[in-house]
Parts: structure tokens; sequence; C-alpha cells
């Protein structure tokens, strides 16, 4: 589903976040939106989702430009995982199915086939807190998947991972994006993340954010990650980028 | 093990040393009374035996009290909670007046409660209530209002209705603080039910300790004590189970 932004600008009171930013984001493509931290990354992920208002300008998606329309077709996965730790791995990813008046059995068992597709078959009994900081990430993505939207917006997804956990990560998503394309933007700090999941990166510059470079990404969503990121092509990407947020800093 | 054993020797060790004072008749003689007004453990004990008939009687009468008053405490207060949490109109308004209303003696308004209500057990019920009222509404609050907002925003994004956010994120996010109110309405309740019982009553433990100090029944006086205070135990011991079995992600 097609995502469009138009010169979109909010402020919480006198802080102002976002000044006139327009970005589109094809169907089915990745969107990546990095910038400084502070900058608002989380708060346009938030106007996208209908889950606030912006001040001026106009967020569509799929021709939808209403709050309560986009919030029926985004599905938000935000900054930290948020597991409830009163729920199972598996009751956690089906929560969506579950708001949705599906039984608990039915539920669970909708969940448990994206268990064992995502690497998760065996956990489906635990609880959050003996969950490894991977799994979290992997069963609170699944959570968001589930909820079966066109769009996906994802917060930092992996910012608390560490530098290994945080490659398998992207490479799992990477895999899991391949098998079942949608519409995804995804916020990170993280430019070589940024570069290596996303079709297209907007860098944004520091509060109030506006949209400093536009870069197309060289192999999105390459199987071999390692080879991809160290391709020519994606290190000159990536300096690019760098030199665009270092300017946007400023 | 040793949690168990350490404070066991010790109630041991004072048992016996009040036994040897108050048969030696050392405390009656330093404090120049009579011998009957300084009973032993062991005839604490022997009047326990005798009086158990009365003493379960009475002690029925208390418990029930106590039980239908923090019922009613907990039905008012997370009531309460709920309500000032959804309107925070409701919250500003009602939340200064319930802390300034601590201020009021319960003590010194009981008698005019027992004139308007009578002599039953509507009275002891309502005096016990308004002592546990205040500390299960802060905490019930004070749990309600813990809710990560973000994952309000979560379960937004996954179609989730008022009342789904409530029952599957808000309520059991302030369940560990709820519990926390009971705990120590649990531990008031007693003193309320006693005091609610001396303004006036024709039975409970209670009344039976205060007529048997006017009695000079000393003996079966500290037995009703040793009575209640087990009572308390009880109850406290329930509640610290109850919040085991329900709030098992702690
Ligand atoms: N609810 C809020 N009320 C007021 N200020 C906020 C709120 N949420 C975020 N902010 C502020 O807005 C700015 C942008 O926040 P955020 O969108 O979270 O940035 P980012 O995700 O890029 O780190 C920050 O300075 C933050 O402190
Ligand atoms: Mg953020």
């Amino acid at each position: 589903m097609r995502l469009e932004i138009a010169g979109v600008s909010h402020s919480y009171g006198d802080l102002r976040t976002l000044d006139s930013l327009s970005l589109a984001g094809e169907a089915h493509g990745v969107l990546g939106l990095v910038g400084p931290s502070g900058c608002g990354k989380s708060t346009l992920l938030e106007l996208i989702c209908g889950l606030q208002d912006p001040g001026a300008g106009t967020i569509s998606i799929g021709g939808a430009s209403d709050g309560e329309g986009r919030l029926g077709r985004c599905a938000f996965m935000p900054q930290s995982d948020l597991l409830l730790p009163w729920y199972s791995a598996i009751d956690n990813a089906a929560l969506a199915l579950r708001n949705r008046g599906m039984g608990r059995r039915q539920a669970r068992g909708t969940a448990a086939g994206l268990f064992e597709r995502f690497g998760l078959a065996g956990f489906e009994a635990s609880r959050p807190d003996e969950l490894s900081g991977g799994m979290r990430q992997r069963v609170a993505f699944l959570r968001t998947l589930i909820a079966g939207k066109p769009v996906l917006a994802l917060d930092e997804p992996f910012a608390a991972l560490d530098a290994i956990t945080r490659a398998e990560m992207q490479e799992w998503l990477a895999a899991a994006l391949r098998t079942d394309p949608r519409t995804v933007v995804l916020v990170t700090h993280d430019v070589e993340e940024a570069l290596y999941l996303c079709d297209r990166v907007a860098v944004l510059s520091a509060r109030p954010a506006r949209i400093v470079a536009e870069l197309a990404a060289p192999h999105p969503r390459a199987p071999e990650r390692d080879a991809a990121v160290t391709a020519p092509e994606f290190v000159a990407a990536r300096e690019e980028a760098m030199r665009a947020l270092r300017d946007g800093s400023r | 093990m040793r949690r168990w054993l350490l404070p066991l020797g010790l109630i041991a060790l004072l048992l016996g040393a009040w036994q040897i004072a108050a048969s030696t008749g050392a405390i009656a003689n330093a404090l120049n009374l009579e011998d009957f007004l300084v009973p032993s453990p062991s005839e604490i004990a022997a009047a326990l035996w005798e009086n158990r008939g009365l003493l379960a009687e009475n002690a029925w009468v208390t418990l029930r009290e106590i039980l239908l008053g923090i019922l009613c405490a907990l039905i008012a207060g997370v009531g309460m909670a709920v309500l000032m949490h959804r309107w925070r109109l409701l919250r500003d308004a009602a939340f200064p007046l319930i802390v300034a209303s601590q201020t009021i003696p319960i003590v010194v308004i009981s008698p005019i409660l027992l004139v308007w209500f009578g002599y039953g057990i509507g009275p002891k019920i309502l005096i016990i209530a308004l002592f546990c009222f205040f500390p299960i509404t802060v905490n019930a609050l004070d749990g309600l209002r813990s809710t990560d907002p973000e994952a309000v925003k979560m379960m937004r994004s996954l179609d989730a209705s008022r009342w789904q956010r409530f029952r599957r994120v808000e309520a059991p996010a302030a369940l560990p603080s709820l519990f926390s109110g009971i705990k120590i309405a649990v531990v008031f309740a007693p003193l309320a039910a006693v005091f609610a019982e001396w303004v006036g009553a024709d039975a409970g433990l209670g009344r039976l300790i205060q007529s048997d100090l006017a009695n000079y029944q000393v003996a079966r006086q500290f037995a009703a004590v040793f009575v209640l205070a087990a009572m308390a135990l009880i109850l406290i011991g329930l509640a610290a189970l109850a919040e085991r079995r329900v709030v098992t992600w702690r």
C-alpha cells in the first residue's frame, strides 16, 4: 500500500519536531528513516500510524488520510519490545487476533504456525523474561506481522541488541520480508541497518526534522548480508548517508 | 529453615522469660499488682483452651466484619480508581478530596455512624471499609497510571478496543500495586474491627476484650488478643498467597 507524506509539521507545545516533511513509500517497499536521536523519528512513525495527528500537512496510506483510516492500515512496533509479562510468548504474538475477537485456542493455533516459520518453535509457552533479546524482538515482530495490516511501522527494532545478534536479526528480518513482502517504514539510527534492509532511505536532520537526503539502497535485503554490506557501492552509499547525517546534525 | 527457626527460637525465649517472670510473681511485685492481673503464658493458654467455644464464636463475628469490610472497600476502591483513571476530570475533582478525607479521624465520627446506622453489623463494615478504602483506591489508581503509554499505543495499533486495552494491559499492570494496597488494608482491618466494636457491639473479639478488661478477666483478654493477632496473620498470609497466585510474572 502506498504511503504519502506531504508537508507534515508537528510540535509538542513549543517543541517543534517535524518541519514540513514530504516523503513517499512504494507499496511493498521498505522505507528507511534515519536521523539523530531525539529528532522526531518515533513521532513521525506515530503520525504515520494514526496514533497522533500532524499539526499541518497530510499523511495518506492507500488513499486514507484520516487518523482512524491510518490506524486501521498500520501495525506499530514500538521502540522497546513491550512484550506483556503476564502473557506467554505465543499469547503476546497473538494479541491482534484476540483483539479482533478470535478465541484463545484458535489464535494460538494461528500463531503457532508462524512460530515454526520464524525459528521460535518450542518457545510458545515461555514467559517473555525467559527469552533472549533476539527472541523477544522476533516475538514482537511476529505480533506486528500477525495483525495482518498492509503497513508495518517498526521503531528501532534492533537498537537494544548486541552487534552480532543485531546482524543476525537483520538477516532474519530480510528473509521474513522476502517471503512475506509488506509495505514497511523502518526507523533506525544505524545507517548500515537502514541501507541493508530498506529500498530507500531518508536521512533526517536534527530537530525540527527535515529531509537532508534520500538514497536508494544498492542491494536491499540481499541473502548474503556480509557480502552485501562490504560491496563498494554499499560502502559508498553508507558514506554518503553518514555525510548527510553529519550535515543534518549541525 | 533458618528463616523460620530463628524467629521461632526468639519467640520461645521471650515466652519462657515471661513464664518465669509471671509465675514467680516478679512482674506483679515490680508493678505492685495483684497476681491475677499478670497472667503467665501457660495461664493464657489455659484460658484459650477453656474458652475456645466463646472465642471461636466471637472470632467468627469479627472475621465476618473484616471480610465484608475489606470486600466493600475493594469494590468501592477499585471502582473509584477505574473511574478516576478513565475520566481525568473526575480524578482532578475527587482525588484531592480523597486524600484530604484522610485527615478526618474515623475514630471520632464512628459514634455518629453508630447513631445513624444502629448497632448491627452494618456500621462495623462501614468503619472497616472506610479504613481500607484509602490504601486500596490510591494503590489501584497508582497501578493503573503506571501503565506504559507505549503499550497502550501498541494495543491501539493492534485494533484493541478501550475495554480490551483495559483488560489486557492496564488491569494486569495495576495488579501488583493493587495487592500492595490490599495488604495494607488487611493489616488495618482487624484494628478497625476492634475499634468499631468498642464503639458499640454485643459480640466480637473487640467487644470481648473490652468487657474482659472491665471484669478483670485478664487471662481471657490476652487469649482474645492472641486469637485476633493470629487471625490478622492468617489474613496477611492469605493476601500474600493470593498475590503470588495472581501476579505470576513478578
Ligand atoms: N509526548 C511527548 N511530549 C512532549 N515531548 C515529547 C513527547 N514525545 C517525544 N517528545 C520529544 O520530542 C522529541 C522527538 O522525540 P522522538 O520522536 O521520540 O525522537 P526520536 O525517536 O527521533 O529519538 C524529543 O526531544 C522528545 O523529548
Ligand atoms: Mg525514537
